[in-house]
């Protein structure tokens, strides 16, 4: 099986998982509200099981998620940013489950090797999806404040939204196709939200690329400096 | 703070097909959507229900303890609507 | 249908006059409690009883939330993926806890807003042990074990509670929390028997946990405020002294099983009474952190309520958003 998994594609979907997963995971105890909790902590745990699951197709899922170094990490920008107000995390829940599902979508019927992981994976992006459309809805169409949060969210996120469409070498997918669509869905929610889509530039000028590239903005070093420290300062030890 | 006290709903979850609709517990939604998404988070996220009712606290209209006699003590006294009323003689099927 | 007579409203006060009428709710309503029967939401229920499980429910959930702190502070730090699913899925589950135990609450007629705004304000309280601080992994695995441990040690018999709703919502909690105490004990062995420093570790997180966790039964019986009163409502069904000593019995096997030692060199066997005796409790440290001294008090209150004011304005575009699109079709209970 390991033979026929092509490594970057793997890397680049389960690294999108695991880091988007920890992020949601620093909500634990912070939350608007109780119920909001335990919706946060599924989507997390959802994540977290696909991440292992994809890890796991190219190696050993701890080794691969606690000691690499930053630049061999190959997920999106987008998914490291940090939680900021509930409005961002909504953002950028909003961007990549939308991302995530019609991706899963396509990789579920296409009889690849992460067809089977994506069939299952798909089900539970849905959710995702539908529930980061349902709080966009709520604070786009609710006071002027969270309005105003929003639309602020939308913005700021907005120059991480263009890297998801880069072609990932060993990913069978027409990425043209998702963006259309990707810009199609999450301009409708938006508007059905009383917002616009935000404008500017969706990908960065650096011409080295981003996440993809193994190049990441300066919160993830910090990030994986926590997740990593107590697993890297026991070499070795089982847990 | 009225106007951060999100309402109560009513949560009704049926464990599997086959079987009715049971009274889970109650949460806090500001809407039916929302009721219905957290009570799915809530109340079945170790895969115990097929199918969630949510329903707002305050349009469920209940008997009232006082009434219970009246309500209830008639049904005990016709014990014909239960079947093992009944003496049907040995060796008889399928009744 | 001897208790028939319990099981009625009381429409507000109006038997407040009419002490005859109140008498007999009140007979009707022991007789119910002694036949082992359950008082629902909308029985006539004694004052005091309602006071007193509003109290002790409201408690339990904001143990129940408080507590997700501790550990929380360790998810992201988590040295393994299968630890770090196991432990989200912890967390989560205690916000699950904290909200059954808020709905309980509430059929006794007490909005969760009114209860939260209690916590915040240290007009209700939450268990102790949540204000000592997680400084290590290992610490994990001694709430699991310990604190958990003595969580279940309590809440077993209260899933006879005599009020139904407390006594349905811990029989829920239970059945979910079996998995909490497990996997504790699991992470401890796995740090016992792993590397010196593990092992290390591993009693040093048992050995800040054990008395703390002893204390989490509450005063010995004889300087215990409300557990008489309690016990005869049948909302307690067994004694701090006589679950604390339970508690002790399942651990000292438990902890030899661990390869770890529990921190108190008066801990025996007595043959005679068939159980461990064990050393004095510091009741001083147990009523100084009740008071706001312990290690965390102040953290655990800030986070919560600095949480809560955070969530406020999503709270209130939920409600103009439902109020906009649906009217606002939700309500208080009936």
């Amino acid at each position: 099986m390991t033979a026929t998994v092509p490594m970057t594609a793997a890397l680049a979907l389960g690294d999108d998982a695991l880091v988007l997963s920890h992020r949601l995971g620093e909500w634990a105890g912070h939350a608007p509200v109780l119920e909001e909790e335990v919706a946060l902590a599924n989507i997390a745990l959802d994540l977290l099981g696909q991440a292992r699951v994809l890890l796991s197709m190219v190696g050993d899922e701890d080794d691969l998620a606690y000691l690499r170094e930053e630049r061999a990490f190959r997920n999106l920008q987008l998914v490291e940013q940090p939680n900021g107000d509930f409005a961002h995390t909504i953002a950028r829940q909003l961007y990549f489950s939308t991302y995530q599902h019609l991706l899963y979508s396509e990789l579920a019927a296409s009889g690849g090797p992460f067809a089977p992981l994506a069939a299952k994976a798909v089900k539970e992006v849905a959710y995702h999806r539908d529930h980061a459309e349902q709080w966009t809805l709520r604070l786009g169409d609710g006071t002027d404040e969270s309005h105003e949060r929003m639309r602020r969210a939308c913005q700021a996120l907005w120059k991480f939204t263009g890297e998801p469409f880069q072609p990932v070498e060993g990913l069978d997918a027409g990425f043209s196709g998702l963006e259309t669509a990707w810009l199609e869905s999450v301009g409708d929610v938006l508007r059905r939200a009383t917002l616009t889509l935000p404008e500017g530039a969706r990908t960065g000028a650096w011409s080295a690329g981003a996440g993809r590239q193994g190049l990441h903005t300066e919160p993830f070093g910090r990030m994986l400096a926590e997740m990593q420290h107590l697993h890297r300062s026991h070499p070795g030890a089982a847990w | 703070m009225t106007n951060t006290d999100w309402p109560l709903w009513e949560v009704f979850v049926r464990s599997r097909r086959g079987l009715s609709h049971t009274h889970a517990g109650s949460l806090h939604a500001p809407d039916a959507e929302f009721a219905l998404r957290n009570a799915r988070d809530l109340y079945t996220r170790r895969g115990e229900g097929v199918s969630i009712w949510v329903v707002p606290a305050a349009a469920i209209t209940a008997s009232s303890p006082d009434e219970k006699d009246p309500f209830f003590e008639p049904a005990a006294d016709k014990p014909y609507r239960h079947p093992t009323f009944y003496e049907i003689p040995e060796g008889v099927k399928h009744l | 249908m001897t208790t028939a007579a319990a099981h009625r409203t009381d429409p507000a006060g109006a038997y407040g006059e009419d002490t005859a009428g109140t008498a007999e709710f009140e007979r009707a309503f022991d007789a119910a409690v002694a036949a082992d029967e359950r008082i629902e939401p909308r029985d006539w229920m004694p004052d005091a009883y309602r006071a007193t499980l509003v109290r002790q429910i409201a408690q339990h959930a904001h143990s129940e939330i408080i507590g997700m702190q501790p550990e929380a502070n360790w998810i992201t730090r988590a040295p393994s993926l299968r630890r770090k699913a196991i432990l989200m899925a912890k967390v989560q589950d205690e916000a699950g806890h904290g909200l059954y135990l808020y709905s309980a609450a509430e059929t006794l007629g007490t909005g969760r807003d009114e209860l939260l705004d209690k916590l915040h304000s240290g007009r209700q309280k939450y268990s102790s042990i949540f204000n000592y601080p997680t400084l290590t992994w290992a610490d994990v695995g001694a709430i699991g074990w310990l604190v958990d441990g003595a969580a279940i040690t309590n809440q077993v018999p209260l899933c006879r509670c005599s009020y139904g709703p407390y006594a349905r919502a811990m029989v829920r909690i239970c059945k979910e929390e079996s998995f909490h105490q497990r996997q504790g004990y699991e992470l401890l062995l796995a740090l016992s028997n792993g590397t010196p420093e593990q092992h290390a570790m591993a009693q040093d997180a048992v050995d800040r946990w054990w008395w703390p966790s002893l204390m989490m039964f509450g005063p010995p019986d004889d300087e215990s405020q409300h557990s008489a009163q309690s016990m005869a409502w049948k909302i307690k069904r067994r004694s701090n002294d006589e679950l604390r000593q339970r508690f002790v019995d399942i651990c000292v096997p438990q902890a030899e099983s661990l390869g770890l030692t529990l921190p108190d060199p008066d801990l025996r066997w007595d043959e005679e009474r068939g159980h461990y005796e064990f050393g004095a409790i510091d009741w001083t440290e147990f009523w100084e952190v009740l008071k706001g001294n312990g290690p965390c008090n102040e953290e655990r209150i800030t986070q919560r309520r600095r949480a809560h004011d955070e969530g406020a304005w999503v709270r209130e575009a939920g409600a103009a958003y439902a109020v906009k699109h649906t009217g606002g079709t939700g309500g208080a209970r009936a």
